[in-house]
């Protein structure tokens, strides 16, 4: 079991280089004679390329080559693929459409690559792309979720624009259960599009050594060993010993950096095509243009409850944007990440929900983070709020009445998830305390005397974590197995090398990892080193998304850190003359039990590594151990937020003054670290319910292309947090942890629009709720009001 | 077309010659080598890029070099060393201003630049004024909270 320092708020290691401007992030890399990559974009939405001439660009200063989509197609790059497959209804496969890195006769979204001009100065390679002559014969765009299935056909592939026609659940108990219920809520709502925006855009340099053959490939990803996999594997760029990818500092992902995108495919294939290192880094409007967004769902609902306010069945069908081609995890996310997840807290008996995945001409839309439990969470707590509206109950009450109980549990959900643990009482008490729920009245009272409307919304949300089981993944479509490996190497000195194939953007793995193995090895978190991002450095690994770095890599991490102990007590019962069994490992010492003989840690250490007298036909020399660790379910954080907003009637201005969350994240290495992981996550969610909506007009140009568009929280936006834990252990990893970090983004949307919606009095408003929409809805209201409906 | 300049980098005379149209921000990176001043957009927008220019927090993507001909330039490797940190960078670290870092030099030089502004014009800097001298900076990580709570506790020490 973990024991000691562990829980502790130890400062950040990570935090040295990055607060002295040393950290190293793929942009900071120059390499001796590179290149500059500027790729050539569309500017429309949907056209067929009728010629494309560029000779002009070929003969410009300083420009090494224009490679287009058509030498991409004859060096035979594969597509970029989608890696979970789904099936429809009726058993057939999901419809997935080819996704070449450049285009080459077709265009499907506004930013599409379709040639790339490399040049000796990013200027050069800028300039020279103005001369590529390029002519489109343009189409009709399909542009809205609602439309897209009656919309022109984008693929030749995909029928109706829909990739697939998915469903979970019971469908006929569910039906009869809504028929015969005591009260149905219905909700539409949407879950709004966004574009996920981490502070370091992305960016790739693509590096060929001619004399070994192989290419070496830095960029800005969550999960390089899974950006190889898809990049020799399917693409076919190189065999998967001939190319390393190394991803350095990577600032900030939140999804967007898991996939594998064109630009780092062209600049690793172009590098190795033209012999010469080549560098792209994106600007920012290319990140608006082309990083998969986010969400973007549209769904209808039904609650079905008896006259006690027990739910009885809850029936979803939602349509999902797929945008112009199904990027590198976007099938799962309205799926497996979201049908999964629509049981919630509560104990629903029958849930039934439908999803299609449709087309449109727009950017790609793949995981951001929470990936699909937002959209869940958003749905369920959103139609929970509005039910209890129309059953006249305290919201927090009808929750609480539905909640799955502790004793309930392993829980099979309706909806194919087993519920290891949780306590969801513990965390709604512990919050409605937080948050001073008592005292709200009176709250609103002093508000309404100032002319002030204020509101209180509740969001009980589950997620599952820890991605994934991989049996569980594997029947459920996952082209590949979610395991973490981990290696813990001892050096002869007795300090620690700790390889893991998480990725750390901004998590502090570097930290939470040391101070797991510091634990386990009864050594300071001074003496280890945690590595990660280097194809070239670890095995292999699945990389950090879905709150999955602790539970799973750091599960990998305890396994080989055991198995250190254990052959640590084998060299120990050799040199004091002992059997390994009577052997105790305690804080940094190897004892012989029941005498006073003992070694330290640093001397086995030393010891593994100057066999002068082993039996080496017992004992290899050496300390160092890997471990894979492949969990048997996924975890469930889960918890309370609770949001109170005052708004100013006049401006629709609104502001959240207080925001409670009260997780349950299972056990918790650093506090700190989880804390600030909470507070981001509930940033991106407030930023989404209140401030965020990517927008495309009806042509498919973006039109919240930059941060002047598209409005990001800023500092003066957001309140302080109160952040509150509660705690179950997770019952079947080794680490005890579930997970904490997209628990901020997926428990706090509903949040805030249920406290606005209380505030207005109103039964919906639609994400984003900026001044504009919240003063709209206040006068329709009104004047419904006059009107007497 | 090359133009000579020269100006005061972290305390260090260069003199170099660039493009006119060369930003402040890309000399700093790629032709003095100093890649702690970031880059994080096109519109001027994310004050991932500030540095101090005579003292003053500028974004260094919104001024060409040659307008810093002359100038002291102060970048994120010039306010504190590792053994010797500038208050600003301790109260980061302390308080988990920080998360994938790459806010952070810009988020620290316009942290600095706050509280110097606000002890020359004598105001007090509490959390509604530190809430809004940050707000021309992102962060896509932190939620804001920690970095607001870092410059507090900094403004007190650099008041010491
Ligand atoms: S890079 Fe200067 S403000 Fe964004
Ligand atoms: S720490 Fe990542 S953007 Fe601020």
């Amino acid at each position: 079991m973990v024991a000691k320092n562990i829980g502790e708020p130890v400062l950040r290691k990570e935090d040295a280089r990055f607060i002295t401007g040393k950290g190293n992030y793929t942009d900071d890399i120059n390499l001796r004679g590179q290149a500059h990559a500027f790729f050539v974009r569309a500017p429309v939405a949907r056209a067929m390329i009728t010629s494309l001439d560029c000779s002009a660009a070929e003969a410009a200063d300083g420009v090494v080559a224009v490679l287009t989509g058509a030498q991409v197609a004859e060096d035979g790059l594969g597509s970029l693929p989608c890696g979970w497959m789904v099936l429809s209804k009726d058993g057939s496969e999901m419809k997935q459409p080819p996704h070449p890195p450049l285009a080459a006769d077709r265009i499907n979204y506004s930013g599409e690559p379709f040639a790339v001009v490399i040049a000796d100065t990013l200027q050069q390679a800028r300039d020279a792309a103005e001369l590529v002559e390029v002519e489109f014969d343009e189409l009709d765009a399909v542009v809205s979720v609602a439309d897209a299935q009656s919309g022109p056909q984008i693929h030749p592939e995909v029928p109706d624009n829909t990739n697939y026609d998915w469903e979970l659940g019971e469908r006929d108990e569910t039906l009869k259960a809504i028929e015969n219920a005591h009260h149905v809520t219905r909700l539409s709502l949407v879950n709004n599009r966004l574009i996920p925006n981490a502070i370091e855009p992305r960016a790739a340099i693509g590096d060929y050594n001619s004399g070994t053959d192989e290419i070496t490939l830095y960029t800005t990803s969550q999960n390089p060993h899974l950006a190889r996999l898809v990049l020799t594997a399917f693409v076919q760029l190189a065999p998967e010993h001939k190319l390393r990818i190394i991803a350095p500092d990577v600032g900030g992902g939140f999804g967007s950096k898991i996939f594998i995108y064109s630009e780092e495919t062209v600049v690793a294939w172009a590098a190795r095509k033209l012999d010469l290192p080549i560098k792209w880094t994106a600007d920012r409007s290319e990140s608006f243009l082309t990083d998969a967004h986010g969400r973007d769902h549209v769904s209808e609902a039904e609650l079905a409850m008896d006259e006690n306010g027990n739910f009885l069945a809850l029936r979803v069908k939602t349509l999902a944007n797929m945008g112009a081609y199904l990027s590198t995890f976007a099938s799962a996310v309205p799926t497996y990440l979201y049908g999964t997840l629509l049981a919630g807290q509560y104990k629903t008996p029958n849930v039934y929900v439908e999803v299609q995945a449709v087309m449109t001409n727009t950017a790609p839309v793949d995981a951001y983070r929470g990936a699909g439990r937002p959209e869940a969470t958003y749905l369920l707590e959103r139609i929970v709020e509005i039910a209890a509206q129309e059953m006249n109950m305290d919201p927090a009450e009808l929750r609480r009445k539905n909640f799955i109980q502790p004793e309930d549990f392993p829980y099979q959900t309706p909806v194919a998830l087993e519920y290891d643990i949780g306590d969801y009482e513990a965390s709604l008490d512990k919050a409605l305390a937080m948050a001073d729920y008592a005292g709200f009245s009176a709250r609103r009272e002093a508000s309404v005397a100032e002319g002030k409307l204020r509101g209180i919304g509740f969001s009980c949300y589950i997620e599952a974590c820890g991605l994934a089981p991989s049996q569980v993944a594997g029947s459920l479509g996952a082209g590949v197995g979610l395991w973490e490996s981990g290696e813990v190497r001892v050096n002869p000195t007795g300090s620690v090398t700790v390889m893991t194939g998480s990725h750390s953007h901004g998590q502090g793995h570097e930290t939470t990892f040391a101070q797991l193995v510091a634990s386990q090895l009864g050594i300071s978190i001074d003496d280890v080193e945690v590595i990660h991002g280097d194809t070239g450095k670890m095995d292999f690994g699945m990389g950090t998304y879905g709150s999955r770095s602790l539970s799973v890599g750091g599960s990998a991490l305890m396994k080989a850190a055991d198995k250190i102990v254990a052959k640590g007590k084998k060299i120990a019962g050799h040199l004091m003359d002992a059997k390994s069994e009577d052997i105790d490992f305690d804080d940094g010492e190897f004892k012989v039990r029941e005498s006073n003989l003992s070694k330290t840690f640093q001397e086995i250490a030393f010891a593994a590594y100057v066999p002068h007298d082993y039996p080496l036909e017992e004992l290899e020399p050496g300390l160092t151990e890997k471990a894979f660790y492949d969990p048997a379910n996924f975890t469930y954080p889960a918890g309370t937020h609770i949001c109170e907003v005052e708004i100013d009637p006049d401006t629709g201005v609104t502001s959240v003054v207080k925001f409670t969350a009260v997780d349950d994240f299972g056990t918790i290495i650093n506090p700190m670290i989880v804390e600030g992981q909470v507070h981001g996550g509930i940033a991106q969610g407030i930023g989404q319910a209140m401030l965020e909506h990517g927008i495309y007009d009806e042509t498919g140009q973006l039109q919240t292309g930059s941060f002047m568009d598209y409005c990001m929280p800023r500092a003066d936006d957001l309140p302080n947090f109160d952040v509150g834990m509660t705690t179950t252990v997770c019952t079947h990893n080794p680490v005890g942890a579930k997970g904490c970090g997209e628990a901020g983004a997926i428990g706090s949307p509903p949040a805030v629009i249920n406290a606005i919606t209380n505030a207005l009095g109103v039964r919906e408003i639609d994400m984003p709720a900026t001044p504009l929409n919240v003063w709209q809805t206040l006068q329709n209201a009104t004047h419904e009001d006059a009107r007497g409906e | 077309m090359s133009i000579p300049i020269s100006m005061t980098v972290n305390g260090k005379q260069v003199s170099k010659s660039c493009p006119a149209n060369r930003t402040l921000g890309q000399f700093i990176r790629e032709d003095l080598g100093l890649t702690g001043t970031h880059v994080g957009c096109d519109t001027s927008q994310c004050g991932a890029c500030t540095v101090h220019l005579n003292g003053d927090a500028v974004k260094a993507c919104t001024v060409l070099a040659v307008q810093a001909e002359g100038a002291e330039v102060t970048t994120i490797e010039g306010i504190g060393t590792k053994d010797d940190l500038h208050p600003m960078q301790t109260a980061f670290r302390a308080c988990h201003g920080l998360q994938c870092g790459f806010c952070t030099p810009g988020m620290i030089m316009t942290g600095i630049d706050l509280v110097n502004t606000a002890s020359r014009d004598n105001v007090e800097l509490g959390e509604a004024e530190i809430r809004e001298g940050l707000k021309g900076n992102y962060c896509r990580c932190t939620g804001y909270q920690n970095i607001v709570r870092a410059v507090a506790t900094a403004a007190q020490q650099m008041e010491d």
